[in-house]
């Protein structure tokens, strides 16, 4: 278990500087940042001073030695649009964005699960069917067009929920949160839904086809012959043994509902990081697009890192230092 | 052999299960009818497809869709157990009738102990604790011998041997102290020297218990081994049934004449084994009459349109035109 931590956070920090180099070189190929820096009738000496000040007429090693060393630390430089620092900047949307992602996360699994359980176990039954159809839209539909439908009813026509926006923020030391006013979970409700919907079907179909794959199975066969109850074997038995593919991937989904929440951050004009990021696109604010691309990948490298744990929880037979392992002869 | 006086400990009448397909109904196993009595071993020795495995599955419920019970009955102790609703014969099945099937590789669910899946199953049906479940949890390990069961109970399956771990089925089919155990293929996924433990563990613990055994295999020498009668099933029908010292040495249907002569004794010398020629006809294509026919060296023209009926012949029972009673070519036995 030691030795498998240690191995996989050598991983992981070989994947960061993998990303860190991607994110440096971002600086040397996408634009002329000063271009866009200064004034239109800023003087040749005007540039030259400031690319000095930038430490944009360093050697590239020098220079991405300085970028991986302050990128470690937490900086990632003054942002070119907004001059300022990069990381109070993230920081300050990280918040919007996570209760968004992860109230998106919660909403996926607490329906996709139970819908993939019920429809895994009553295959042919007409709910299921109706299910399984309904599903195909949150398949198929693309999320900013989820977003525009949900906000022409219930914003538009019901007028029941805010269209954009956060609402009414709490403030918790530096954390703003939606989840302490109504005029905070309402403006919720609707991002969360549209982000949420994709990766609830999803997770249902998973579900759904796993359950399908071990309820065949004989332990499941013999797990019925010895009379258990049903919601032992559907729950105890084939429920818990779809999870390790299951873990893996709301894994994973959730590191995509955190960077791929800028469409819906748009739709709903969401002050998160996607918003962020896509107004640092437009204006080639490249410390801002080199600062999400790794934070992205930090997201997604944790939570790798935390499901792999997660196997050894659900699956004994990964936890093979434990003693007594084979032997016993029949 | 108590089935002459006592009341049968199971009673199958008439069983007919098909298969409901597109191109037509398949007919798997066709009006067979026998008993088990308590405390008896009955072997049902047949090829794949014979309908031995469907068989087992329609006493305890779990035919799997779209396979259906089309005709007869099942009597548990003299009471239907066929058509009762789902919860009654949920409770049967484990308390009643256990069940072991052919992979013990796969038949313990491996995400948990063994001692959760024996707790588990117990306490469904018996009312105790969790201090006695694992204490009568512990006693069926060491009954069906674990050695050092009291470490290895809260062992994974996969840190069990094949046959360790067909020996935690066994103990999990006998938690609640079934009177009838359906062993299906229960040593055929095992190596050869670990058989014959597992049989003559099956046996000795369904002596001391009391338990009647529906023993479901291909293997003629386990069947020798370990069961009082057997029945020998072909294309969905009962062949021939009988006391098992007479369907070994006095094989009275040509099929069972067959597939005795297709095992090899030590002792004999024999150039070339027998066989029989041709394969068990496919669901689809049973032919009229006695459904042996193409295969058969005996069969003659009243085979090929008139099904024979299970009927006396000495201690067995057996379907074949050649012991019917008014038929006068008969040639007994040869």
């Amino acid at each position: 278990m030691i030795a498998f931590l240690v191995r996989r956070l050598l991983q992981a920090i070989a994947v960061m500087a993998v990303v860190a180099f991607c994110a440096f070189f971002m600086f040397q190929f996408v634009g002329d940042p000063v271009n866009q820096m200064v004034a239109e009738d800023a003087t040749e000496e005007d540039r030259q001073y400031l690319r000095e000040s930038l430490g944009l007429n360093d050697p590239i090693p020098v220079q991405f030695a300085k970028f991986a060393l302050n990128a470690a630390q937490g900086n990632y430089g003054i942002s070119y649009q907004h001059k300022r620092p990069v990381a109070a900047l993230i920081l300050e949307r990280m918040p919007a964005t996570l209760e968004l992602a992860i109230t998106a996360a919660v909403i996926a699994a607490l329906l996709g699960v139970p819908a993939g359980v019920y429809t895994g176990l009553r295959r042919f039954g007409f709910t299921s069917k109706l299910i399984m159809t309904l599903s195909l839209i949150g398949i198929s539909l693309p999320t900013f067009l989820i977003g525009i439908l949900l906000i022409y009813l219930f914003a538009v026509i019901l007028g029941w929920l805010p269209s954009f926006g956060r609402g009414e923020v709490t403030h918790l030391g530096a954390w703003e949160t939606n989840f302490l006013s109504i005029s905070g979970i309402k403006s919720l409700i609707l991002p969360a839904i549209t982000l949420a919907l994709f990766q609830m079907t999803f997770i249902m179909r998973l579900i759904r086809s796993e359950m399908l794959e071990v309820l065949r199975t004989d332990f499941i066969k013999f797990a019925r012959a010895r009379g258990l109850h049903n919601r032992a074997i559907n729950y105890g038995h084939a429920l818990k043994n779809t999870l390790v593919p299951v873990i893996t991937i709301i894994g994973l989904q959730l590191g995509s509902l955190i960077a791929f929440a800028i469409i819906t951050e748009t739709v709903f004009q969401w002050p998160g990081m996607g918003q962020l990021f896509l107004q640092a696109v437009q204006v080639v604010d490249i410390p801002i697009m080199s600062a999400y691309l790794i934070m992205i990948a930090f997201f997604f490298v944790v939570i790798n890192l935390i499901v792999d744990m997660l196997y050894y929880v659900v699956d004994p037979r990964l936890r093979i230092d434990q003693p007594g392992g084979g032997g016993g002869h029949g | 052999m108590t089935a002459e006086n006592n009341q049968p400990l199971l009673s199958v009448r008439n069983l007919r299960i098909e298969f409901p397909t597109r191109r037509g109904t398949l007919v798997a196993v066709d009006d067979i009818s026998f008993d088990i009595a308590p405390g008896e071993i009955l072997g049902v020795v047949g090829e794949s497809g014979a309908g031995k495995s469907l068989t087992g599955a329609a006493i305890i419920g779990l035919l799997e869709p779209p396979g259906r019970i089309a005709q007869g009955e099942i009597l548990l102790e003299g009471r239907r157990i066929d058509d009762l609703p789902y919860e009654e014969i949920r409770r049967i099945r484990g308390r009643q009738i256990g069940a072991i099937f052919q992979d013990p590789l796969t038949s313990l669910n491996p995400l948990y102990s063994v001692s959760r899946q024996l707790t588990e199953t117990i306490q469904t049906h018996l009312s105790m604790n969790e201090r006695q479940a694992r204490e009568r949890a512990l006693e069926l390990l060491e009954e069906v011998g674990i050695p050092g069961a009291s470490e290895r109970i809260d062992h994974y399956p996969h840190q069990f041997s094949g046959g360790m771990r067909q020996r935690v089925v066994i103990a999990l089919a006998l938690c609640a102290e079934p009177r009838l155990i359906i062993a299906d293929e229960p040593t055929t996924a095992l190596d050869v020297s670990i058989q014959a433990q597992i049989i003559s563990l099956l046996k000795r613990l369904c002596n001391d218990h009391g338990t009647a055994v529906m023993l479901v295999t291909h293997d003629m020498g386990v069947i020798a081994e370990a069961a009082d009668r057997v029945a020998v099933m072909y294309s969905g029908r009962i062949a021939e049934i009988g006391p098992v010292q007479e369907v070994v040495r006095a094989a009275k249907h040509p099929y069972t004449h067959g597939l005795m002569g297709s095992i090899p004794h030590i002792g004999h010398h024999v150039d070339q084994l027998t066989q029989i020629e041709g394969s068990m006809p496919r669901l689809q294509e049973i032919p009229p009459g006695c459904p042996f026919n193409p295969r058969c060296e005996q069969v003659s023209e009243r085979c090929y349109v008139e099904r024979p009926n299970l009927q006396v012949a000495e201690k067995s029972e057996v379907a074949c035109h050649l012991f019917d009673a008014p038929g006068l070519e008969v040639r007994a036995g040869d």
